[in-house]
């Protein structure tokens, strides 16, 4: 089935609490040089064929539910 | 006699607590359930702490859209008053009815202690009964209460008097040590502390909460 990933990132001036904590015990395991942000990402099937029309539905969808745009960003793309 | 709704989800954890709370100020506490969109007829509304609909997504992401809340947010738009206690709180901003969001935590604890605040202003539906300024003890406890908005909200929201709570000594991170907000016109009130568990002194330091509930009966039996 077609698949369309949407990724939600915080933004890069809201602070990551969790990234930071991995960052630390990335650090810790002697992974140096390292600076993580995490996000979530989601994996949409799609009945039929992935359109424009179809991408731009989902954008609505991140837009309303999926990522709250007063802290995150999100981009979709067709997997 | 004041009738002041508490809306459960699933996942809510302080709707009793809520509705005791109200029933103990002398109002009718009316339960109302996230799955239907009547709110009965009451006269303001609270959204109690919890984890609705497990905190899935985001915290009250998904309670958003409940039926329940398309009708909260008609009443709010028109003037009802409506606090969100915690998970509450997550979720007015969630429904936009208040600005900004909650993050997790600076260094991630979840943190479950009574909290020092001073009340901002006093030009709310929930802390009209207050004095401005006055500095009180209230329970707070949650992994997401680090309130986060963009500089021009955080400057709004100073300019126009709308920190309600703040902070003596910010235990999560939040800008400009936030404990709660109000919206422009007041009548709409979040805070991440829960007045709800400081109303009986056998299980609480301060009567603190008291005055919230207090609030708002003073400001409908104003209005009637």
């Amino acid at each position: 089935m077609p698949r369309v990933v949407v990724n939600v990132m915080p933004k890069p001036e809201i602070l990551d609490p969790q990234g930071k904590a991995v960052t630390g015990a990335l650090k810790r395991l002697g992974f140096d040089g390292l600076t993580v942000r995490q996000g979530k990402r989601f994996e949409i099937e799609v009945d039929g064929e992935v359109t424009p029309e179809v991408l731009a539905r989902i954008g609505e969808a991140a837009e309303k539910l999926l990522a709250n745009t007063v802290i995150e960003s999100f981009d979709v793309v067709a997997d | 006699m004041v009738r002041i709704g508490v809306v459960t989800f699933p996942g809510s954890l302080d709707d009793h607590d809520a509705l005791r709370a109200v029933r103990l100020t002398g109002a009718e506490a009316v339960p109302l359930w996230h799955g239907s969109d009547s709110i009965d007829g009451v006269d303001a509304i609270i959204l109690p702490g919890g984890f609705s609909y497990g905190d899935y997504l985001r915290c009250g992401a998904i309670a958003r859209f409940s039926p329940v809340m398309s009708t909260v947010i008609d009443a709010a738009n028109a003037g009802m008053p409506v606090l969100g206690i915690c998970n509450g709180f997550q979720l007015l901003c969630e429904a936009h009815l208040l600005e900004g969001a909650m993050i997790r935590n600076e260094h991630q604890h979840f943190i479950c202690r009574d909290v020092r605040l001073r009340v901002e202003t006093i030009d709310t539906t929930w802390t009209c009964a207050f004095a401005k300024g006055d500095e009180i003890t209230i329970a707070l406890k949650n992994g997401e209460g680090n309130y986060q908005a963009s500089p021009e909200t955080l400057r709004k929201l100073e300019d126009n008097d709308q920190v309600v709570f703040r902070y003596l000594d910010n235990p999560n991170g939040s800008a400009h040590d936030i404990a709660g907000i109000t919206n422009e016109r007041g009548n709409v009130v979040g805070l991440m502390p829960h007045p709800e568990h400081n109303v009986e002194e056998l299980t609480s330091p301060t009567l603190d909460g008291v005055k919230f509930f207090e609030s708002v009966l003073q400001f409908l039996s104003a209005r009637v």
